[in-house]
């Protein structure tokens, strides 16, 4: 069974933002074939599911991954996290191998 | 790993390549940065939480400036070297500086614009507001984890050219790339989503903590136009806590009070405003040094009574800001309160009661300028799937015109005008085989060339020599979209023309705006005094130049002696008087010497008939 988790933290900050921006239907995560270290991520707001997306719901968040992304994203959570004065979302994927110094690009 | 934000669909960035852009309010008082991150515009804090930069800086030898809080604590024992509002120096002048002297700043006259000599050197206004910028700019890149691709800066929307400039300099000096410089009250209404609605008409509403605006926008296919801009540069939060402060002074009838007293009395006094603002009464306690307790109990209306004029001194720039867009309040769909000083219920009371609506107000107020800020530099950074671009328009902050005859302005394009504006009109020679003319470019609303600001100066030459009057001369006005104004003057019959090109706006603050707007208003009784005595010297003027050239023509040949010499005394009459004050008498003597030299004119016009005529058949005549 795959699977992708978003933590109460993330969820509710996503809920917080989708509400904000008015309309979507959820996240859609993804990774593309780009980046230092050959894979990057890809994290959206999604209007409409297409087709071929797999649909995880979690803390109430719906997360739209394409079939394609799903093997490098299996297993992932998605966390949300302060860093000084910055903030942002997290992917704590089990997949990665490397990852460049920034970590914006993997590999797997 | 890096943190990462939520991207509109199909936007998702390339690692390393983060689209980062931020809105800047770069405030009089205070600045605040601001973005758009995960599709919501939120305002950067520092690291102890607080929103708003104060717009202060300080210089002391060898170190780099303090800016903030910091710069602003120390403002009081170190004020030569902490510069605070620098945003009123931005472009202008020393000259241009009427109160140069209620600051405690060392200025230095420089070309251009003025600058300030600190304990690290002398500075120009571009470098403070850069130091603000940078502080900014440094805060915003902590924020987001990474280097920022823009920013979009808000200015006032009556800042001239030169001040735009100077802004766009001090980012640039900062490490900032400008996206654009937008209107503080465009800002205002994009970050209420007014972009968004269909069509309509809406005044922003500024009360800062010194100063005062009013702005008229259209919304009309999604470009905002400013329509008029008014306000008082003079009127703020910080007269309402001025205002609370006189009355304790009144109620308590303390002793001397030092220097210290006076700033804990004016902090209390702010202090009951802004608790006025949640609660129906407030009590005021403190403990002067003298120790002298102070006690009183403040209610929501005592409050409104004392500030109720105030209120209404906002309430006449509005009126005039919508007379000159030519609407009324009806015409108004929304109104969008800006500045902190706007959350008073008092404010917001009678706001809604002459707009007959409830003002916009769910916004902070000293965020909203910022927050529309940062939306727009999300659109213009490419963040955003609808590339909505805003476009601006701007109108003319004061009239423009050309010289006449005796020192009289004659306004060609009427000040908030939208432009790009051309407007022509057709003027004439004054004198006899007159073939040049001078072209004097004016910038005000007053009547007299002296009392308004001199733009430009050329001349026309090449005119053909003809009677007075006679010369068609079209001059032409044109402001283009970035306000630069080109003149052109051009002789009809003949096609010469000369043209030249200015900046209307260099070196102009809205002060001066202001200044130039109230005199205006202040002088227009004695302005059009002053316009019919200069009238009636023209014509007296003219009159005696005509009558003068007739006498040398035909003065002997047509006039006895008697005839003659009361001609040559009412001429002398007159000449006596027409450089005078006296506009009745001036008039009275042209009227005289109009009467005295009626039948000399009849005479000659029959002379010249018959000379026209003579030893002509009444057939070569016909054919």
């Amino acid at each position: 069974m795959m699977a992708i988790t978003v933590t109460e933290a993330a969820a509710q900050r996503v809920s917080e933002f989708i509400a904000k921006r008015g309309h979507g239907v959820g996240l859609r995560l993804g990774v593309r074939t780009s980046g230092c270290s050959g894979m990057a991520y890809k994290l959206e707001f999604a209007d409409e599911i297409e087709e071929g997306d797999l649909t995880f719901v979690d803390h109430g968040v719906t997360v739209l991954v394409d079939a394609k992304s799903l093997p490098y994203l299996d297993g992932m959570e998605l966390d949300f996290t302060r860093e000084g004065l910055n903030e942002g979302f997290k992917f704590n994927n089990p997949n990665v191998k490397n990852s460049c110094g920034c970590g914006e690009s993997f590999n797997v | 790993m890096a943190l990462l934000q939520i991207s509109e669909p199909g936007l998702s960035t390339v690692p390393h390549q983060h689209r980062l852009a931020v809105g800047i309010d770069l405030g009089t008082t205070n600045s605040l940065v601001a973005t758009v991150r995960n599709g919501v515009a939120v305002v950067l804090h520092d690291e102890n939480g607080r929103a708003l930069l104060p717009s202060v800086v300080r210089y002391q030898p060898g170190q780099p400036p303090v800016v903030g809080h910091a710069a602003q604590q120390v403002q009081a024992s170190d004020p030569y070297n902490t510069i605070v509002s620098v945003k009123r120096f931005m472009g202008r002048a020393l000259h241009d500086i009427a109160d140069a002297g209620s600051f405690p700043y060392r200025f230095v006259d420089a070309p251009g614009m003025v600058q300030l000599r600190t304990a690290d050197g002398v500075k120009s206004p571009v470098e403070v507001s850069a130091d603000i910028l940078r502080a900014l700019r440094e805060r915003a890149e902590h924020s987001l984890g990474g280097e920022l691709m823009g920013a979009v800066i808000t200015v006032p929307a009556y800042f001239d050219d030169a001040q735009r400039q100077a802004t766009k300099d001090a980012a640039r000096l900062a490490g900032l790339e400008v996206l654009r410089l937008l209107n503080e009250p465009t800002a205002a209404a994009i970050a209420y989503g007014l972009d968004n609605a269909a069509e309509g008409i809406y005044a922003v509403y500024d009360l800062g903590g010194g100063t005062f605006d009013i702005s008229i926008l259209r919304l009309s296919q999604g470009v905002f136009e400013v329509l008029a801009t008014n306000g008082d540069s003079a009127l703020g939060g910080d007269d309402f806590d001025q205002r609370l402060f006189c009355w304790m002074l009144e109620q308590a009838r303390f002793p001397d009070l030092t220097a210290q007293d006076n700033r804990l009395l004016l902090n209390h006094a702010r202090f009951a405003k802004e608790a006025l603002t949640e609660h129906p009464e407030t009590r005021i306690t403190a403990v002067l040094s003298s120790g002298f307790t102070i006690d009183l109990t403040l209610t929501a209306a005592q409050f409104n009574e004392m500030t109720a004029t105030l209120v209404s001194k906002t309430l006449s720039p509005v009126r005039r800001a919508l007379r000159d867009a030519g609407l009324s309040t009806k015409d108004v769909q929304g109104v969008v309160m800006v500045g902190g000083a706007t959350r008073m219920p008092c404010i917001q009371s009678a706001v809604a009661t002459l707009f007959g609506q409830t003002p916009l107000n769910n916004l902070d107020p000293d965020k909203v300028v910022a927050l529309g800020a940062a939306m727009q530099a999300n659109v213009l950074a490419g963040n955003r799937r609808e590339d909505d671009d805003w476009l601006l328009l701007d109108v003319t902050p004061l009239s423009l015109g050309i010289e006449t005859m005796g020192g009289l302005v004659e306004k060609i394009i009427p000040r908030n005008t939208t432009i790009p504006v051309a407007r022509a009109q057709e003027f004439t020679t004054y004198k006899d085989g007159q073939t040049a003319m001078s072209i004097h470019v004016l910038q005000g609303e007053r009547e007299l060339v002296s009392d308004c600001r001199s733009l430009a100066r050329f001349e026309l030459r090449g005119i053909p020599s003809m009677v007075a009057g006679a010369a068609r001369i079209r001059v032409a006005l044109q402001v283009d979209a970035d306000g630069l104004l080109s003149v052109s003057a051009q002789e009809l019959q003949t096609g010469v023309s000369a043209a030249v090109t200015v900046r209307p706006s260099f070196g102009l603050h809205d002060d001066d705006v202001s200044r130039m707007l109230q005199d205006g208003f202040n002088h227009a009784k004695e302005d059009m005094t002053a316009r019919a005595l200069q009238e009636a010297r023209v014509e007296a003027e003219r009159l005696l130049d005509a009558t003068q050239s007739a006498l040398d023509e035909d003065g002997e040949r047509l006039l006895d002696m008697d005839e003659f010499s009361e001609i040559v005394a009412s001429m002398r009459a007159l000449a006596e008087c027409v450089s005078g004050m006296d506009y009745a008498l001036i008039q009275q003597m042209t009227e005289r010497l109009n009467q005295v030299t009626q039948a000399f004119a009849a005479r000659r016009m029959n002379m010249r008939v018959r000379e026209a005529l003579a030893g002509q058949s009444v057939n070569d005549l016909m054919s």
